[in-house]
């Protein structure tokens, strides 16, 4: 650097130095691109243009032509980044793909069925006694309601247990003790443990308890926490692992009791980590839909009691409208993608409501 | 408020290990003393035992007294916690407390044992405590801004505010300066001065002139080779274990021969 400033442009030759090789112009990269593009897309307009086809090709051309160019040009250490570094960019375009397909269709889809009545009612029919035709309406609030119920009450029953076995793993146990290698090898199989499952567990113990026909979003609520809680102890465990032991010995070293030093001093500086965790898991359940189907059945009328009777949830709905629609086949499939875009802003909205949680609980003076 | 600490005949053990054998040693109420000695010889170990900090690691255990004003530490019923209230500990790494403010980390030690506390008595231990840690002038404007915003050196002096805080008879030190500058070094050897007239200080330290400059008494540890229980070689007078010491072992390390 120094040397080229002093020598200045205008020299002829530059004093060479030892340390550089050769370099690809800045944004070469870019060019590569837009060369490979153009090239690729010309080739495939002789043979019939095919934009899947065109991508790839394409991708496999940079990849060769920035590889060749830059060990050429470069030195082979630089050429392997460079095409390890295109190989790490396609990937996460493949990655991307699914997600924003995905998204995608069940906004455009669900969109058209979004408005205020399907929000605030729920399906239900008139009878028209002038032109003896029944209309159904199409609605998601007992879905909307069911699916917070359900959730909400699954949550309730999870977190306690799973925070608990958690604090009790890690800071109570030894990890050699019989109880805590228990526990934990009951967590790991609990965590393979099937929805459908969970679902039939659920259906069979209440039906135990109450007897036939034994439907109702409670059963739904165990059958989820289920599946949360070893969500809940796993992703706690590894947040109260991450405190550091000095902060616990600092509070032992001024005489505070073990009880309050985790209390006051562990849970709260781990608590942003607790509730992602926590809102992880939340997300991970509120989609499930044979649990939920099995043990609180489907129903189009509104039951916003979770201990008597079917609830819906909008996973449920989504499945039901489209596998089994009414009359009506068009506004049945509308209302199963409206459900379905229903659910997603609702896990959206969760997880801003976590992030922004985690925010302010944050240990603060960290940057 | 000072008290006299008695060891007797002290083991500590890690498991079945033995990490410290046979220590003896009398500290005197109102006085610095110093542990000395190379790496791994168990200085950080026995301070520990001083508030049984170490049982905090599974499988640690002693034989032997501890004796604090007559009350032996290790006598059957003895709660570590009351042990713990009166025998206050400095990190070697500061370790303010990350979810409070300046002024909460003080009152940590306090509000979390239970006692409640005004806002005005609460405001008087604030000031008289960091004004102890010769921290007050450097901080007052901002009590209630995170404690992790202070530098090293503010922070460590934070930690010692908040150990005096709960008024304890003895103040443990384990290397509080080794993470520090010059300058932040000075200004805690300073504060160690001030505290000796109200605490039995105990201080570990590698910095052999550390030692010299604020401790009156200096104990030396030794290890004869690893995997061995580190021992206490020689325990005298500051300026006699710095001039003329009983021990060659000790001669050697202070004069730099080796460790």
């Amino acid at each position: 650097m120094t040397a080229s400033v002093l020598t200045g442009p205008r020299k002829p030759r530059p004093q060479a130095n030892g340390l550089t090789t050769g370099k690809l112009p800045r944004f070469f990269e870019l060019y590569a691109l837009v060369a490979s593009l153009l090239v690729v897309a010309g080739v495939f307009a002789l043979m019939g243009f095919n934009v899947v086809g065109w991508l790839v090709v394409t991708a496999i051309v940079y990849l060769l032509a920035i590889g060749v160019f830059s060990a050429i040009v470069e030195n082979r250490r630089k050429a392997t980044d460079r095409v390890i570094r295109g190989l790490v960019i396609v990937a996460f375009l493949l990655a991307f793909i699914p997600l924003i397909s995905t998204l995608g269709t069940v906004v455009i889809r669900g969109a058209s069925s979004m408005n205020l009545s399907f929000i605030t009612q729920s399906t239900h029919t008139a009878f028209d006694p002038a032109t003896l035709k029944v209309t159904v309406t199409q609605g998601a609030l007992q879905s909307i309601v069911g699916t917070l119920e359900i959730t909400g009450i699954a949550t309730l029953m999870s977190v306690p247990i799973g925070l608990l076995t958690s604090i009790y793993l890690v800071e109570y146990a030894q990890p050699t003790q019989w109880m805590a290698r228990t526990v934990t090898i009951l967590v790991d199989v609990m965590t393979g443990i099937p929805s459908i499952v969970a679902g039939l567990f659920a259906f069979s113990l209440f039906t135990l308890i109450v007897g036939p026909k034994a439907f109702s979003g409670f059963s739904a609520s165990v059958a989820l926490s289920v599946l949360m809680i070893p969500i809940v102890v796993r992703s706690s465990e590894e947040m109260l692992k991450l405190v550091s032991s000095e902060l616990r010995e600092a509070s032992y070293a001024l005489g505070v009791t073990k009880f309050r030093t985790i209390t006051r001093i562990v849970l709260p500086t781990a608590i942003a980590g607790l509730i992602t965790g926590i809102m992880l898991a939340i997300a991970r359940v509120i989609g499930e839909t044979a649990p939920i189907f099995i043990a609180a059945s489907f129903t189009n009328n509104f039951n916003a009691n979770p201990f008597n009777g079917p609830q819906s949830s909008l996973a449920v709905q989504a499945y039901a409208n489209y596998k089994f629609p009414g009359t009506d086949i068009p506004a049945s499939v509308d209302s199963a993608w409206g459900a379905a875009l229903l659910l997603v802003l609702l896990v959206v909205i969760l997880n801003l409501i976590a992030r922004i949680v985690a925010r302010v609980f944050a240990p603060k003076g960290l940057r | 408020m000072s008290k006299r600490i008695e060891v007797n005949d002290l083991n500590v053990y890690y498991s079945d290990f033995l990490a410290v054998e046979g220590v003896s040693i009398t500290i005197e109420p109102r006085t610095v003393t110093a542990f000395i000695g190379p790496s791994g010889c168990g200085k950080s170990t026995f301070l520990r035992t001083l508030n049984r900090m170490h049982e905090v690691i599974p499988g640690a255990h002693v034989e032997g007294e501890v004796i604090i004003d007559g009350n032996d530490l290790y006598a059957p019923g003895v709660d570590p916690v009351m042990v713990r209230r009166q025998v206050g500990m400095v990190f070697q790494r500061a370790n303010p407390f990350p979810t409070m403010s300046i002024a909460d980390n003080v009152l940590a030690g306090v509000r979390l044992n239970n006692r409640r506390l005004s806002k005005s008595d609460g405001d008087d231990l604030i000031e008289k405590s960091l004004r102890g840690a010769n921290l007050w002038e450097e901080v007052k404007d901002r009590l209630s801004l995170p404690g992790q915003g202070l530098s090293g050196g503010q922070q460590q002096r934070l930690c010692i505010a908040r150990a005096i805080a709960v008024s304890p008879d003895v103040l443990l030190m384990d290397e509080p300066c080794s993470a520090l500058d010059p300058i932040s070094t000075l200004a805690i050897e300073d504060l160690i001065e001030d505290l000796k007239q109200e605490y039995t200080i105990v201080i570990v330290t590698h910095n052999m002139q550390q030692a010299s400059r604020v401790s009156d008494k200096t104990a030396f540890f030794n290890i004869a080779g690893a995997g061995k229980p580190g021992k206490l070689i020689e325990y005298d007078e500051t300026n006699t274990i710095f001039s003329r010491p009983n021990v060659q072992a000790t001669e050697d390390y202070v004069s730099g021969k080796f460790g």
